[in-house]
């Protein structure tokens, strides 16, 4: 009986996200009076006994280079091989792009009760209660596994990374990989951004900005901040953004650290996007716009006038001339 | 070809949410109920521009609920599908949900399954994974770009940051989102002949759940707006830092 965390990463290098689920797990062995190990699958830049600051003692690796690319089955029956093998019983993923192709899977071949979406720890007292999102952000359910092996998968960004003193022993595993089905013809990535998902600050612009030419205030304040960039449905829909950058109910839901949203009026299904984002800033000519309610801070003026002068005014606090 | 198109039916994107008897059940009073956006809007519409360019293309529409979820049903027979099952059962656990869909999908020997990427009730993303595993068939989760060559199928995916493009040959079960077919709405033409198109009613195979909801919580409300006037936006910067810590 362990906690197994399934850990992702990007060009060989671990993502944030799965720092966050190696902490999340190692408390939830902490919970359970168990050990942590983490498993790394196919091959990694990143020096990987430093992974026990995150609270794991034991790193398994799988080298095989066909794991450096996804393939959702190759990976769901590597998955379910080692958690047999180390004798695992609760897995962790975390809940991006990823987590969300394999996670299910893996949970499927186990049969165990899978949680998609946890933003908190496990209530163990009686049975094992998981938290996590529903109606888009609007509500939480208390979930219980009553399976024997459970899997979860954790929010970006809902459980703070806690690095300490600590090195991980790695143990190279013998598993048979299977030939990956999906080929890989082609990777588009758009190089020297924040990946929105990952982001802990976004900054937001909707219709309100009138046309793309005028986004360079936008991205002004995103680059001072160290921000993501995304926006409202409208201005996807319009082509002034790329498709990608919009978040809402039918585009990508976030939940960065800060959200500053700049002439977005706040319709219910932009809310369902960003609502789990901790603080919330709203720029907005109309006072009457609904996206002042679900705020934190906001300031009713012309975006066109205040987000220059913010900009200029983050330049001054973080020092840069 | 037969495609097999996975709808749930959730409430409204605008409904406001609310729970009942000790918050242990969704409280459905005044609720519209929907077809699940990403069904509809990204699967169902894909699946239906494919049958538009290959006649030969059968399309299936399968969902797991009571008999209210008919009428959301018809409305999706209505933008197009040869016929629906429903399977009697209702379940908030993504395992028995999935075994449900698994056993349609195996016994009709269905060369592509499409789920939508999430219900926007559950939010689970775990339906498409999980008939995949159950069918012993390659899966690709959130496209936005879907194209058929025969039998293989061309799907581009999202990732962080950017966008992978796959090759795989069929059977195949991809979970849509935004980006592989614009929304759609149904003509006159089609709701009347939705009325007539056979929806089958089929009773689950015995799967025992594996999860339960003990019950929902609403978030904190927050504290309310603090507003800062437009002339004194060092004020928000201050606040921003020492207050909310987030800058």
């Amino acid at each position: 009986m362990s906690v197994l965390i399934i850990i992702d990463k990007a060009d060989g290098q671990i993502k944030k996200s799965s720092l966050e689920a190696l902490t999340y797990g190692a408390d939830v062995a902490k919970q359970l009076n168990t050990t942590a190990a983490a498993l790394v699958l196919g091959t990694c830049t990143d020096d990987l006994s430093t992974l026990g600051k995150y609270g794991v003692g034991k790193v398994y690796q799988v080298v095989e280079d066909s794991l450096n690319n996804l393939d959702a089955q190759v990976y769901a029956q590597v998955i379910a091989s080692v958690t047999n093998q180390v004798g695992a019983n609760v897995l962790i993923f975390s809940h991006n792009q990823t987590g969300k192709s394999v996670a299910a899977r893996v949970a499927a071949n186990l049969k165990a009760g899978i949680v998609t979406g946890a933003c908190a720890l496990p209530d163990v007292s009686n049975g094992f209660v998981v938290k996590k999102t529903v109606f888009s952000g609007k509500a939480f359910a208390n979930v219980n596994i009553n399976s024997a092996c459970k899997v979860i998968s954790l929010n970006p960004n809902s459980y703070k990374t806690v690095a300490t003193e600590g090195s991980a022993i790695i143990e190279t595993l013998n598993v048979s990989v299977p030939t990956a089905k999906v080929k890989v013809t082609g990777i588009n990535k758009v190089s020297g951004e924040v990946p929105l998902t990952e982001a802990e600050i976004v900054v937001s612009g909707g219709r309100g900005l009138k046309g793309p030419e005028n986004w360079g205030i936008i991205l002004d304040l995103a680059h001072v901040l160290g921000a993501a960039t995304a926006c409202s449905r409208p201005v996807g829909d319009a082509h002034w953004r790329p498709h990608h950058e919009h978040v809402g109910q039918t585009g990508i839901q976030i939940a960065p650290n800060l959200y500053i949203a700049v002439g977005i009026s706040g319709a219910i299904q932009h809310l369902a996007g960003v609502n789990r984002s901790k603080v919330i800033v709203v720029i907005n000519k109309d006072a009457e716009a609904p996206f002042f309610k679900a705020a934190d801070y906001g300031i009713v003026g012309d975006a066109f006038e205040v987000l220059p002068k913010l900009t200029a005014e983050i330049k001054k606090l973080k020092g840069i001339a | 070809m037969k495609i097999l198109v996975c709808v749930s039916v959730t409430p409204d994107t605008t409904s406001k949410i609310a729970f009942k008897d000790g918050n242990s059940k969704f409280d459905d009073a005044g609720v519209q109920w929907i077809i699940n956006p990403y069904d509809e809007w990204y699967s169902l519409v894909r699946a239906i521009e494919l049958k538009e360019k290959d006649a030969s293309i059968s399309i299936h529409l399968v969902t797991v609920g009571n008999k209210e979820a008919e009428a959301v049903i018809r409305k999706a027979l209505a933008l197009g599908g040869d016929e629906a099952t429903r399977i009697n059962a209702e379940s908030n656990d993504s395992y028995f949900i999935a075994a449900q869909i698994a056993d349609i999908a195996n016994k009709g020997a269905y060369d592509l399954v499409f789920t939508g990427k999430e219900t926007i009730d559950y939010n689970g993303s775990s339906i498409g994974g999980m008939v995949a595993e159950l069918m012993n068939a390659p899966y690709i989760s959130l496209a936005t770009k879907f194209e058929l060559n025969g039998n293989i199928a061309t799907v581009t995916r999202e990732i962080e940051g950017g966008e992978e493009i796959n090759e795989v040959v069929l059977p195949l079960v991809v979970s849509c989102q935004k980006g592989i077919a614009e929304q759609r709405i149904p003509n006159m033409r089609g709701i009347m002949a939705a009325r007539t198109k056979t929806l089958h009613v089929v009773e689950p195979i015995v799967i025992d759940a594996l999860t339960n909801v003990v019950n929902y919580e609403m978030p904190p409300a927050k504290a309310g707006v603090k507003l800062v006037d437009a002339d004194n936006v060092a004020e928000l910067v201050r606040l921003l830092h020492e207050e909310a810590k987030a800058i």
